[in-house]
């Protein structure tokens, strides 16, 4: 079911999205929606698809879909949805650079070096995963040392196996999924690491990854240093202190022949920075509107790019508003600007939008900085919702209505995560 | 974090596990009461309760892996049993499935391997494969 690729490249689109995983692919979808005539999606890999072509395991498309889908199934019916609604897939192909005016310089397979103008652009270009560089691991540099989503790629899609001993740094969901994928295709894992005192996966990847498999996660426990002159051959490991200091006495060494490395996923912004747009501190992705439109007229941007998601159900839902937007601005139907801020507050880390409008509904994503349970959330003194709990690594979502807003005349208004009972402290 | 399952030593009638309904994880006690009755503590909800009961009395797991492909645009294609299969027979379906070889093109939704080891679950194409 490879998308059929375009015969012949257009000099013009309304809506050229770059990046077809799944939030390239809604974002084509929403702008479609709004009645933008030519949309064309540009993907570096030889299929549509993105992450979730090699993310086989299930727990995709409950919010989205209303069913439990592999990875490869959500990422099926996403691009069916956009064939059928005519939009352009052009795989293989590469975007260089965006200009200002919205002129893409495209390089690709099958058309060489092309030069395309687009009334709106969606940025969807994902993520990529912090690497050992990233927390300067010391050692030697030999071979068998890479990121767990890259171990996912050769086992799922080129039916290679990373080593036959392995050890995983950090307990992120794509670490533990690998840990369970690796012992089922006949390779020792020996443990997972974790600097942290508590795992970050979700407690279903903890049993049904490694419990499952008597697979042993190591808490407030890293790796300090990598052996091996062509290949790795061990990992000296070590139980830090409060501070995350190695406690060096207690260290001991690992025999491996690989470490998987899931430290985490950054925003894939080089584009963004070609564009010089307005990026944001705490997300590290571009600062958007509530329609995801960035600092940019007429370029927006969604999905893992803007910031990480832990579900793409929610990618889907927000990259579907980026598309519409995008498609509504080629077509000259401009949104109101916003003009309401949200500021995080108390145990509050970022909102996305970081603004919006009193006069639609919005779906407002934030993260907050430290577990906390029971609480309440609170947006200024218009709304409150109480909560049984809420964790760093699952986003919250927060549906504000307009009629929350309609006895309110400010310009913003302060979201805070408080213990449950207590008043919000000035 | 990994020393929450298995049976209390001194007590072989309580069991511990992890609930995985959402990201609280409750620690949670489950009890043999005798004649396959269980009693079910330390939840937060009724979805630990529930957990609970079915990890002890009849833990079952949804399968993914891949299978070996000839001609396709991929050496692998992802499969998933239509449903949860019991536990234990987990590590057999995937040695069942990797002595598979396939040919492209394939389905979604294609059955791959029906009523799997007898457990009435058939194992499905999570994705169409054409050829290359």
């Amino acid at each position: 079911m490879i998308a059929a690729k375009p015969a012949q490249l257009q000099p013009r689109y309304d809506v050229v999205v770059v990046g077809a995983g799944p939030a390239g692919l809604a974002a084509a979808l929403g702008a479609r929606e709004t009645g933008a005539e030519r949309v064309l999606v540009i993907d570096r890999e030889p299929e549509p698809g993105g992450i979730l072509q090699q993310c086989i395991h299930p727990g995709f498309g409950l919010h989205h879909f209303g069913e439990e889908l592999t990875g490869p199934e959500y990422a099926q019916r996403t691009i069916e949805q956009a064939l059928e609604h005519d939009v352009d897939v052009l795989s293989g192909a590469y975007v260089l650079d965006v200009s200002p005016d919205r002129r893409l310089k495209v390089t690709s397979r099958d058309h060489g070096l092309a030069y395309l103008d687009a009334g709106a652009v969606v940025l969807a270009m994902g993520a990529r995963e912090r690497t050992r560089g990233a927390i300067r691991i010391p050692g030697e540099r030999p071979s068998g040392v890479m990121t767990a989503g890259f171990a996912q790629k050769l086992v799922n899609l080129g039916g290679l196996l990373p080593g036959k001993r392995v050890a995983i740094l950090g307990s992120g969901d794509i670490g533990l999924i690998m840990a369970r994928r690796l012992v089922l295709e006949g390779v020792e894992v020996l443990g997972v690491f974790e600097i942290m005192p508590h795992a970050n996966g979700l407690n279903r990847n903890i049993v049904q990854c490694l419990h499952d498999y008597d697979i042993p996660l190591h808490l407030s426990t890293t790796v300090v240093h990598i052996h091996g002159r062509e290949r790795v051959d061990r990992v000296t490991v070590a139980p830090v202190d409060a501070a995350f200091k190695p406690r060096m006495a207690e260290a001991w060494d690992v025999p491996c022949d690989t470490l998987l490395v899931s430290i985490g996923l950054i925003p894939d912004n080089e584009l963004a920075h070609r564009l010089g747009l307005r990026l944001d501190p705490v997300t590290t992705g571009p600062v958007v509107t509530s329609t995801m439109e960035t600092s940019r007229d007429g370029v927006f941007a969604c999905g893992n790019v803007v910031h990480i998601h832990d579900l793409v159900d929610y990618v889907s839902q927000e990259s579907l508003l980026a598309g519409r937007g995008a498609g509504a601005f080629a077509t000259g139907a401009a949104a109101r600007p916003d003009n309401v801020r949200l500021t995080p507050g108390l145990n509050v880390r970022y909102c996305v939008p970081p603004t919006i409008t009193t006069e639609r509904e919005h779906t407002v994503y934030m993260r907050v900085t430290k577990p906390m349970a029971p609480c309440t959330l609170r947006l200024g003194d218009v709304y409150e919702r109480p909560l049984r709990y809420v964790f760093p690594g699952e986003m919250l979502t927060l549906k504000v209505r307009p009629r929350f807003l309609e006895g309110f005349h400010g310009g913003s208004l302060r979201v805070d995560v408080v213990p449950r009972g207590e008043a919000t402290p000035i | 974090m990994s020393d929450v399952r298995g049976k209390d030593e001194g007590d072989a009638t309580v069991s511990h596990y992890l609930c995985i309904g959402c990201p609280l994880g409750c620690r949670l006690e489950v009890e043999e009461l005798g004649g396959g009755n269980v009693e079910v503590r330390g939840q937060s909800c009724k979805k630990g309760e529930v957990f609970g009961k079915q990890e002890h009395l009849d833990p079952r797991r949804v399968v993914t892996t891949t299978v070996a492909v000839e001609g396709g645009i991929w050496p692998r294609l992802p499969v998933k049993t239509r449903g949860e299969v019991p536990k234990g027979a987990v590590i057999e379906v995937c040695r069942l499935l990797h002595g598979l070889n396939l040919e492209a093109p394939v389905a979604i939704g294609q059955v791959i391997a029906a009523d799997v080891l007898g457990t009435g679950v058939d194992v499905v194409a999570s994705r169409d494969l054409p050829r290359a």
